[in-house]
């Protein structure tokens, strides 16, 4: 229940950005550089005397698109790739699951920073990268699903009926494994936040001035001493939406869970 | 009379057992009364859900609470009352005076143990033992449950035995500490019929060996007739009809255990055209129905059953069922329907 | 012959093995699991065949190979004179609108995300017949034929009994007015008192639809009330193969003689004067069957010849019994 509060909350914010902050978050007003948290500011201001919480209102846009587009890039290519291992099995299963292994062995920050480093920053790439880098996970959970439900009587009646393997994946074997699967993206979409958050603070994800929380503490670094507030906000709005999202995850996981209802 | 009285190992009288989850009260066992002699085998029958199980897990007092709780009732062995016990006294008291055997032996033998450790760790936790001791009583035990090749058995794993071999390994360690009541829930439902046959063999001479008592819960009415010498019929966690094996297959006063009866069909009989089942299906126990809990499925219904919940009321001697027409049936006035 | 025109199903030679891989990508095979080994049976159109076995015997291994859910290693299965294995796909997709199967477990052959209305209303889905509308309307006709209320139509299967929901697979195999209808263990995991309401059903049914069954169990009793033939299995193979009545009342492999033995009869005085006869030994795996006769290590009659040939499934002169056929080298021999 925390949990969607919080996720709830944090769309509400992203969506009506425009109506909820203060200020423009990309104007400066150079007298009110770096002014500490009060009644105009409640944040307080950066260097260029952007108000740092309509900046953190308009990141949770950037956060929230990266969060949800790249795990969605994930999840279709990880069902994808579940489906062909899981369900055909054979030669294209080991291959597949060989090539996860590998990208389960690539430290995830790292893959990052190489494929942005390739394509470029920008949140398109940032999409890309972080989408590409998830999948494995995802075709892992759904191959599972897959083995475990692939020789169910129910799929077995279905094909004595008849019924194509295309009709027996959609119809029969995801409504009945989607459920980890929405789990685990879930909880996924906190780390595709902190993934962004890490590549805009190395100055290669999203680029200035559009506000992000990452690029905010990296610009936070020099002021340390004499302006915390720039470094605090962002940092505990990161923490929080990542734990909105894990929370958010396991409610989901309880509620899916059939002897939980019991 | 007095006899009879101290020959009484076990007696259970108005037990219940609920469960308390979201969906409401599911009250698994709701009244269940019976009592078991020393040398004994009860057969207890039932469909599933009938509350068989419950009853089991209650007399051992192994339900998981929360959900469950044991809320009334009394469980009595040589006159103790079990649900009076304190933790250190039931653990004493599991396994050594009565012990359980499962329908999976797989589930409940535990994976990464020997079997023989398994045995042994029964012995020693019932007894004050050293491990050579235990050792030999292991071996005796699996001896005795017929299973060969001893020595190389003995340091095998569970998945290593097959599941007749497993059931006796189970029934080694129920036997370890020499209990006087062997539980029995569904023991051979998951074997193959010439397994299940071999199973129940052993379990019976075991008794006879042993002197005890078993408890056998089953919904094979044959095993029933061969093997038992009383039933408990049961029925949404009711106990509708105890007697000896006899009077439950010859001249059943409850019509629950009546169609029961009629449904089975029968190796040594011709192929029917047609045959009589109980029509309908048992009662969701959240939402049990008002009067007589067999009522909607019952031929012999009348206006009165649906007020009236009928108690379990002792018709003859050592013959109890809960209908209120069961004096008819015994009388003869009212005809059991073909 | 001159009944093989009543012949709607006929397996030859069947052999399913499934091959055990030592590891993985490695294609070496470690052995092969040998679940159904060269068998041969035929069901004449209406009648009932029962194949009964203990688990493990392959008996609903030959159902799923009928029904080409699992590939058969060699043998043939003719559906009205046709080869089931041999059918493109095109041809199969047409066959399975004939044959169709009901499953043992109530509970695993229903998909749980879907109502009962769309589970009873797939195979038409499937095969294309009538618009929306019309698919529904039959639905609700299939619930009224099964004992169905057809208003839940709307309802998922968790909602119902066990014997509640073998009914809607029961309507689901029906859907397509198949001729041949597999039954593998359809009551065994329901209570005694549903059981008979749904073998009730199925014999109805058989009447009312013109069916013919392939009634797979390990309930001999059961068996015995549904089968007009009988075929036992062990360990891959037909043992012994008869007329209902005559299989039960002279049986003549010494495994169906144990096997109607260790089933007890539900009636006290009954048993107290049978006299039982219980085989020892547990069933040897499939990996490695013995040799000659699979049953010989635990056979009562064994000789020296059992563990050395292989009897072969044949007519004795011991039974008069038309398609009376046992593979026994002392067939009739009591144990």
């Amino acid at each position: 229940m925390v949990g969607l509060s919080i996720v709830l909350l944090l769309v509400i914010i992203a969506i009506f950005a425009p109506l909820i902050a203060p200020f423009d978050p990309i104007s400066r007003v150079k007298e009110d550089s770096l002014l500490g948290p009060g009644r105009t500011y409640w944040f307080g201001t950066d260097l260029l005397g952007r108000d740092i919480l309509s900046r953190v209102i308009y990141g949770s846009r950037v956060s929230l698109e990266v969060g949800i587009i790249a795990v969605g890039i994930s999840v279709i290519i990880g069902l994808l790739m579940g489906a062909l291992s899981g369900y055909f099995g054979g030669a294209s299963d080991a291959i597949i699951m060989r090539v996860a292994d590998i990208f389960f062995a690539f430290p995830y920050i790292l893959g990052a920073i190489a494929i942005m480093t390739v394509l470029g920053p920008g949140i398109i790439n940032i999409f890309i990268a972080i989408g590409l880098l998830g999948w494995a996970s995802f075709a892992r959970i759904f191959r599972g699903s897959i083995l475990s439900i692939k020789n169910k009587e129910y799929i077995e009646a279905a094909r004595a009926l008849g019924a194509s393997n295309y009709r027996i994946i959609t119809k029969h074997i995801f409504p009945n494994s989607f459920a980890p699967i929405i789990v685990y993206a879930t909880m996924n979409v906190g780390t595709a936040i902190i993934v962004e958050a890490a590549l805009s603070f190395l100055g290669i994800g999203v680029q200035p001035p559009t506000p992000a929380w990452g690029k905010m503490l990296s610009e936070s670094l020099d002021y340390i001493d004499i302006a915390p507030w720039m470094m605090i906000f962002p940092g505990l709005v990161i923490l929080i939406t990542v734990l909105g999202f894990v929370l958010l995850g396991d409610g989901l996981r309880d509620a899916f869970d059939p002897k939980m209802k019991q | 009379m007095d006899l009879q009285q101290n020959n009484k190992i076990l007696e259970v009288k108005n037990l219940k057992t609920y469960f308390f989850t979201d969906g409401g009260v599911v009250k698994a066992v709701d009244g269940v009364s019976f009592d078991l002699n020393v040398m004994e085998t009860l057969g207890i029958v039932g469909e599933t859900g009938s509350g068989k199980s419950v009853t089991a897990l209650s007399i051992l007092r192994l339900i998981k609470q929360p959900p469950g709780k044991i809320v009334e009732g009394e469980i009595l062995f040589k006159g103790r009352n079990i649900l009076d016990m304190n933790i250190k006294e039931l653990q004493d008291f599991r396994g050594n005076r009565i012990s359980m055997i499962f329908q999976d032996p797989m589930t409940s033998l535990n994976p990464v143990f020997t079997i023989g450790n398994q045995i042994m760790e029964a012995i020693i936790a019932h007894r004050n033992v050293d491990k050579k001791t235990a050792k030999q009583e292991s071996l005796k035990l699996l001896e005795m449950v017929g299973i060969p090749d001893l020595k190389r058995r003995f340091n095998s794993y569970p998945h290593e035995f097959s599941g007749g071999m497993r059931q006796r390994a189970m029934i080694a360690m129920a036997i370890a500490n020499s209990p006087n009541i062997l539980i029995a829930d569904e023991p051979t439902t998951a074997l193959d019929v010439t397994i299940q046959a071999q199973i129940l063999e052993l379990m019976h001479e075991l008794k006879e060996k042993t002197k005890s008592s078993i408890i056998i819960i089953t919904h094979d009415l044959g095993v029933v007739a061969k093997y038992a010498d009383r039933v408990m019929v049961m029925y949404a966690g009711k106990t509708v009809e105890f007697s000896d094996v006899d009077t439950i297959f010859y001249k059943p006063c409850h019509p629950y255990t009546l169609g029961l009866m009629k449904s089975i069909t029968r190796l040594d009989e011709a192929k029917r055209e047609h045959l009589k089942p109980i029509e309908g299906n048992p009662p969701s126990l959240i939402d049990l129905p008002r009067g007589c809990i067999f009522r909607v499925r019952c031929k012999y219904a009348i206006d009165k059953c649906k007020n009236i919940l009928p108690p379990l009321l002792e018709i003859e001697k050592g013959h109890f069922t809960s209908c209120i027409r069961a004096e008819e049936f015994l009388s003869g006035s009212l005809k059991r329907k073909k | 012959m001159k009944d093989n025109n009543n012949r709607i199903l006929e397996v030859k030679n069947l052999k399913k093995y499934f091959n055990l891989r030592s590891g993985f990508l490695s294609h070496r095979s470690a052995g092969s699991i040998k679940a159904v080994d060269d068998i041969s049976f035929y069901i004449k159109k209406g009648e009932t065949f029962g194949l009964v076995g203990e688990s493990g015997c392959g008996k609903s291994t030959t159902s799923r190979v009928i029904l080409r859910l699992t590939n058969p290693t060699s043998g043939q299965a003719l559906y009205n004179g046709n080869d089931i294995f041999k059918m493109n796909n095109r041809q199969m997709f047409n066959t399975r609108r004939d044959i169709q199967i009901i499953f043992q477990d109530p509970y695993a052959s229903l998909s749980p995300r879907m109502t009962v209305g769309d589970i009873i209303g797939e195979p038409l889905e499937i095969h294309r017949i009538g618009d929306k509308k019309i698919r529904r309307k039959k639905v609700k006709e299939l619930l009224k034929t099964v004992g169905l209320n057809p208003e839940h139509i709307n309802r998922y299967p968790h909602e119902f009994s066990g014997g509640q929901r073998q009914r809607i697979g029961i309507a689901r195999a029906l859907a397509l007015t198949p001729k041949l209808i597999l039954c593998d263990e359809p009551v065994s995991a329901l209570d005694v008192s549903v059981q008979v309401q749904i073998l009730n059903l199925m014999n109805s049914l058989q009447k009312e639809f013109d069916l013919t069954y392939l009634f797979i169990a390990h309930d001999l009793s059961v068996v015995k009330h549904v089968s007009n033939r009988v075929a036992v299995m062990y360990l891959g193979k037909i043992v012994e193969v008869a007329e209902s009545k005559d299989l039960y009342e002279k049986p003549l492999h010494p495994y169906t003689m144990g096997l109607l033995s260790a089933v007890p009869i539900p009636d006290p005085e009954v048993e107290r004067k049978r006299k039982r006869i219980i085989l020892q030994g547990d069933v040897p795996s499939p990996i490695s069957p013995p040799n000659g006769c699979r049953f010989n290590p635990r056979c009562p009659n064994a000789q020296e010849i059992c563990s050395r040939e292989e009897p072969e499934l044949k007519k004795h002169a011991i039974s008069s019994a038309e398609g009376h056929l046992a593979a026994c080298f002392f067939a009739g021999k009591p144990i």
